[in-house]
C-alpha cells in the first residue's frame, strides 16, 4: 500500500513526536517516561512503540501518591505487564507515614501536591528515594538497584493545556533543583534540540507540546489505544476529562460513552470553549500550576 | 469506527520590534475569530480593573506573572485560532533584542510570518534583522502589516513610504512580502474584515493576506535523504530486525532502492519499510518518520546521511561557507572549539575565518571583524575536524541548515551557502577524504588478490603493560620487512595541545572513530594493533561490524565477551606472559588465521 504524500494533521504530529522520541533515545543514556496513566501519557507511551516499532526501550516512571483512583494503578500494571514495560514508581512514603496530606487535613492542596507529587518526582528522578521497579516474571515491584540520575525525562505535557506549559521547548532544561528557568530558555530551531547538558541538571523532553486536547482523542480513536475507561460515562452521567488524585479530582457531567463520543463533544459539544483542567481544585489555588511547575512538577 | 475529519491546519509566527503591537494583532485576531475559551477575555478585562490598568489584549497571552510585570513577552507562546478556512498555531515571537533567541526559536517553527511595523515609529533596526531572520530560517511566506495606522490619521502616504521602504530593503536579500496591509489592531481595523477608515487600500484584510498563505509543496521532487537518527535492534525482545531510523527529509524512498551513505560511502539495498501498526509499505516521502531494513549489514550510526544512487548525492567536506546569526552570550571566536550539529551529524568545528558581517553598518565593526558578537549575523567559513554529508541550502534546505553549541548550549544558527575542497591535511587523522570513500571501486577480496597479502586487525583490549611492548616489537618486526603495520590506540591531547595522552573514556563516536581508521588501514593492506583498556560486548560487536570483512584477531588478558565465527579468533594470555611471547604468539595466530600471510614468521629476519 502507499502511503500518503500529504501528512494531515494527526500524521504530522505523529512524525514530529516520533522525531523527538528518538533524539531523547539517541542522547540520553538514563533515560525516563513519566507515565499518569491519563490520556496524554499513554498517547506519549503509545507513540513510544511506533517510533521503536512495538518496542518501549524506556523506563516508565509513575508518581504514586497513594491517592491515585484505584482502577488506574490496576490500569498501569495490565498494561505493564501486556506490553513487557520496564515500570517503575516512586512515593514520598515519609509523608504518607506521618499523614502530612491535603486528605488527612494537615497540608493544603498545593501543599499536598509539592510533598507527593514534586518532592516524590524530583528525589524519584534524582535516585534519592528508591525506586520500585516491577518484577515481570512475580508481576510484584522490588526496589530498584538502578539509582543513577535520570538525565533525561520524557513528559506529556501539553502547550494548550495552561499558560505555563505553552512556554515549554520540546527539549527543556532543568537545574540541579529540577528548576526551570523560564525567562532563560535555551534556542530551538530546525529540530536540532538541547542535548549537552551541565552535570547535574537534567532535561525534560515534551514530544507531545504541539498537540490539542482534541488532537489527543482524535488519535486515540485512530490508532485504538486502550485508554483507562474512567474517561466514559458508564451510565451515571459523569466522567473524568482529567484524571488526578480522587480527593482533588472532579468527574465532570457529560453523556460521552466512548471515544468517539469524547471526539464529538470537544469539537461542538459543551466542552468546546471549557479548559481541561477547570476539574483540578489545586490549580485554582493561589500561584496554581505555574507555581507547582517552577519546583519541578511536571 | 467513524473517520476523524482533521481540518487543515498552519503554524504562523508574528514577528516585531518591541512595542510595535504584536500582542495586540494577536489578541485581537483571537478576539474577532471567536477562538477565545469562554470568559478569558472577561476575566482579563477584570483583572485590568482589579489592578487600575488599561486593558490590554497583549495580557491575554501574558500567561506567565514576571511577564506581566515586565510588560514585555519573554517567549513563544503558542496560541491557537480558527478561520473559516482552517486552524492556526499562532506563535508570539518577543521583539525585544534580548530574546532574539526566543524569536528565532519561534520563527523558526513557522510556515509562514506576520511582520508587524508601529505605523509612527517606523522600521526600526529590529524590523530589518527580523526579516534577514526570516530568510535565514527559510520562511518564504510573509505579510508585513504596518500597525497603529489611526496614530497616523490612517494616512496613505505614512503607509506607502513605510511599504516603499521595506520593499527595497527585502529585495537587498532576496525576500518579497505576499501582501502589505495596513491596520490598527487595537480599534480592530482591516484585522478580519475590510476597513472603512482605509478606503484607499484595496488589498486583503489582515485574516484574508493570512488565509492566503499557501501550504509548502511536499518535497518529494528533491533528492531523497534521510539523517540516520539510530540503529535498532530489539533482539532482547525478540526481535531480529536491524532498523536504520531516521525522518525523510526530501524525496521519496521506495523498497529496492540502492542508497549510499554518507560520509562514509557505504552502499547497501532497501529490503523494507518498517513501522507499528501502520498499514505495510513500499515506499515513504518527505516528512515521514521511518524505519527501513537493509540488504546487507553495514554499520551505520548517527551523522550518516543516507542518500539514493542514481540521484544527486550530498556535498562531504569539512569546509564550508556558512551564513551564520549568534545567539550565544559569549562571542563565537577563532581558535576556540565548538560543536556544529546538521541533522543527525554532530562534529567538532572551529570558526576559519569571518568574510563579512551582515548589515554592520550600525555596529561600525565592520572592517575585518575578528569575531561574531551576540545578534550579530555573519558570512564566514568553518573547518570541521572531520567530513560531514550536506547539502546547500539553496539545493535542499532540510539538510543544508546547522546550529553550533558553545559547551552545553546552541549558541547559533546557520545555512551552508558553499562547499569548499576538504582541508584534509588539518584532518588527515579523522579519515580519508571524500574522494577516496567515494571514488574505491575495488572490493577488500580484489585488494588482497591483487597486493598478495591480506590486511588485518588486532585487537588488544586490557591494561596489561606487555600489550604496548608486544605491539613495539610487532611494529618494528614488520617494517623490517617493508610490511605496512600501524599501531592504533585512543589519546587525547591535553588542554594546551602539546601532549598526548590516552584516553580515559571510550566514547561509541572515538571508538567509532578509531575502528574506521583500523578499518581503512587495514583495508590498504596494513596490519594494525588495537591497544584498548576495556571494551564491552556491544562496543566489542560494534567495531567488528565496522572492519569487517577484515579478519579480525582479539587479544585479552581476561575472558572477554565478543562473537566469533572461530574461537581461534580470540586469544586469552596469562598475565605472565612477556612482551617478546606476546608478539611470538600474536604473529603465529595471525599467520594461521589470516591467508595469504605477508610473510613467514617462522623465517628469520
Amino acid at each position: 500500500m502507499k502511503v500518503a504524500v500529504e501528512q494531515d494533521h494527526l500524521d504530522q504530529l505523529e512524525n514530529q513526536s516520533v522525531y523527538i522520541l528518538r533524539e531523547a533515545y539517541a542522547n540520553f543514556k538514563n533515560l525516563a517516561m513519566l507515565w499518569s496513566i491519563g490520556k496524554d501519557s499513554t498517547v506519549l507511551l503509545w507513540l513510544a512503540r511506533k517510533a521503536f516499532f512495538g518496542h518501549v526501550p524506556i523506563t516508565l516512571v509513575h508518581i504514586d501518591t497513594s491517592f491515585k483512583i484505584p482502577a488506574m494503578i490496576t490500569y498501569r500494571d495490565e498494561l505493564a505487564r501486556q506490553w513487557g514495560l520496564n515500570m517503575v514508581y516512586g512515593q514520598n512514603k515519609e509523608a504518607l507515614a506521618k499523614g502530612e496530606t491535603f486528605p488527612a487535613g494537615k497540608l493544603t492542596r498545593l501543599q499536598c501536591c509539592k510533598a507527593l507529587k514534586t518532592d516524590a518526582l524530583r528525589n524519584t528522578l534524582s535516585g534519592e528515594w528508591p525506586r520500585f521497579r516491577m518484577n515481570h516474571k512475580t508481576g510484584q515491584y522490588e526496589v530498584d538497584s538502578n539509582r543513577e540520575p535520570y538525565t533525561g525525562v520524557i513528559v506529556g505535557a501539553r502547550a494548550d493545556e495552561e499558560g505555563s506549559r505553552s512556554k515549554e521547548r520540546y527539549f527543556s532544561p532543568r537545574d540541579k533543583n529540577s528548576e526551570w528557568d523560564v525567562g532563560d530558555q535555551p534556542p530551538e530551531l530546525w529540530n536540532q534540540f538541547k542535548t549537552d547538558f551541565a552535570p547535574g541538571t537534567h532535561v525534560r523532553v515534551h514530544p507531545l507540546l504541539d498537540w490539542t486536547e482534541l488532537n489527543i482523542w482524535e488519535y486515540i480513536q485512530r490508532e485504538n489505544i486502550p485508554i483507562i475507561d474512567l474517561y466514559f460515562n458508564k451510565g451515571d452521567g459523569k466522567r473524568y476529562r482529567s484524571l488526578g488524585c480522587y480527593p482533588c479530582t472532579n468527574p465532570v457531567e457529560s453523556e460521552a460513552h466512548n471515544v468517539a463520543e469524547i471526539v464529538e463533544e470537544l469539537k461542538t459539544g459543551k466542552f468546546a470553549n471549557i479548559a481541561e483542567r477547570s476539574g483540578r481544585a489545586q490549580d485554582k489555588e493561589d500561584g496554581g500550576l505555574e507555581t507547582l511547575r517552577r519546583d519541578g512538577y511536571m | 469506527m467513524a473517520a476523524v475529519q482533521g481540518r487543515p491546519r498552519m503554524d504562523i509566527v508574528i514577528v516585531g520590534h518591541v512595542d510595535h503591537g504584536k500582542s495586540t494583532v494577536i489578541g485581537r485576531l483571537l478576539a474577532d475569530t471567536g477562538s477565545l475559551p469562554d470568559g478569558k477575555l472577561e476575566a482579563i478585562r477584570a483583572f485590568c480593573a482589579a489592578n487600575s490598568r488599561p486593558f490590554e489584549y497583549a495580557f491575554l497571552l501574558d500567561a506567565l506573572k514576571d511577564e506581566q510585570a515586565q510588560g514585555i513577552t519573554i517567549d513563544t507562546a503558542r496560541t491557537f485560532f480558527k478561520s473559516g478556512n482552517r486552524d492556526y498555531v499562532i506563535i508570539d515571537a518577543p521583539g525585544h533584542i534580548e530574546f532574539l533567541k526566543n524569536m528565532v526559536t519561534g520563527a523558526a517553527r513557522a510556515e509562514a510570518a506576520v511582520l508587524v511595523i508601529d505605523a509612527k515609529e517606523g522600521i526600526q533596526e529590529n524590523s530589518k534583522r527580523h526579516g534577514y531572520l526570516l530568510a535565514m530560517l527559510g520562511i518564504r511566506q510573509i505579510v508585513v502589516v504596518v500597525n497603529k495606522m489611526d496614530l497616523v490619521d490612517y494616512s496613505r502616504q505614512a503607509f506607502e513610504d513605510i511599504r516603499d521602504e521595506y520593499v527595497a530593503f527585502l529585495a537587498r536579500i532576496g525576500a518579497t512580502p505576499r501582501f502589505f496591509v495596513p491596520i490598527a489592531a487595537f480599534p480592530g481595523e482591516n484585522m478580519v474584515k475590510p476597513s472603512e477608515k482605509m478606503p484607499w487600500y484595496k488589498g486583503p484584510d489582515l485574516l484574508s493576506a493570512v488565509d492566503a498563505f499557501e501550504k509548502a509543496p511536499p518535497k518529494t521532487g528533491q533528492p531523497m535523504r534521510m539523517p540516520v537518527q539510530d540503529v535498532y535492534k530489539f533482539t532482547a525482545s525478540g526481535d531480529d530486525r536491524r532498523i536504520v531510523a531516521g525522518r525523510v527529509e526530501s524525496g521519496t524512498l521506495r523498497v529496492g532502492d540502492e542508497v549510499v551513505f554518507l560520509p562514509s560511502g557505504k552502499k547497501s539495498k532497501v529490503r523494507g519499510i518498517e513501522g507499528f501498526n501502520a498499514p505495510s509499505r513500499n515506499e515513504i516521502h518527505a516528512g515521514w518518520s521511518a524505519g527501513v531494513t537493509l540488504e546487507t549489514q553495514v554499520y551505520l550510526g548517527r551523522g550518516e546521511l543516507m542518500a539514493k544512487v542514481g540521484e544527486q548525492l550530498p556535498e562531504v567536506s569539512n569546509r564550508i561557507r556558512v551564513n551564520i546569526f549568534w545567539m550565544g552570550k559569549a562571542a563565537l571566536r577563532m581558535g576556540r572549539d565548538y560543536f556544529l550539529k546538521l541533522g543527525s551529524a554532530k562534529v567538532p568545528v572551529r570558526l576559519h575565518h569571518i568574510n563579512y558581517l551582515i548589515d554592520a553598518s550600525e555596529s561600525g565593526r565592520d572592517h575585518d571583524p575578528d569575531r561574531v558578537e551576540r545578534h550579530d549575523v555573519a558570512d564566514c567559513i568553518l573547518q570541521l575536524r572531520k567530513p560531514i554529508a550536506f547539502d546547500l541550502t539553496s539545493a535542499i534546505e532540510a539538510t543544508g541548515r546547522f546550529v553550533i553549541v558553545d559547551q552545553y548550549e546552541i549558541a547559533g544558527g546557520g545555512i551552508i551557502r558553499e562547499a569548499l575542497a576538504a582541508d584534509d591535511e588539518k584532518n588527515a587523522d579523522f579519515g580519508p577524504s571524500h574522494q577516496y570513500l567515494t571514488q574505491r571501486n575495488i572490493s577488500f577480496q580484489k585488494r588482497t588478490q591483487l597486493l598478495g597479502y591480506s590486511g588485518a586487525v588486532a585487537v588488544f583490549v586490557g591494561l596489561n603493560p606487555a600489550f604496548r611492548e608486544a605491539v613495539k616489537i610487532l611494529e618494528s618486526r614488520w617494517l623490517e620487512k617493508k610490511i605496512p603495520a600501524e599501531p592504533l590506540g585512543l589519546v587525547v591531547s591535553s588542554e594546551d595541545g602539546s601532549t598526548l595522552q590516552r584516553s580515559q573514556q571510550q566514547s561509541p563516536e572515538l571508538l567509532h572513530l578509531l575502528g574506521m581508521a583500523a578499518y581503512h588501514r587495514a583495508d590498504t593492506g596494513a596490519t594494525v594493533w588495537l591497544l584498548l583498556d576495556e571494551l564491552d560486548k556491544e562496543d566489542a560487536q560494534m567495531l567488528s561490524d565496522i572492519i569487517n570483512p577484515i579478519p579480525i584477531l582479539w587479544v585479552s588478558d581476561k575472558p572477554f565477551e565478543v562473537s566469533v565465527s572461530d574461537e581461534r579468533d580470540k586469544i586469552l594470555v596469562s598475565s605472565r606472559t612477556s612482551s617478546i611471547e606476546l608478539a611470538d604468539k600474536v604473529d603465529f595466530s595471525l599467520a594461521e588465521r589470516i591467508k595469504p600471510y605477508p610473510y613467514d614468521p617462522l623465517k628469520p629476519l
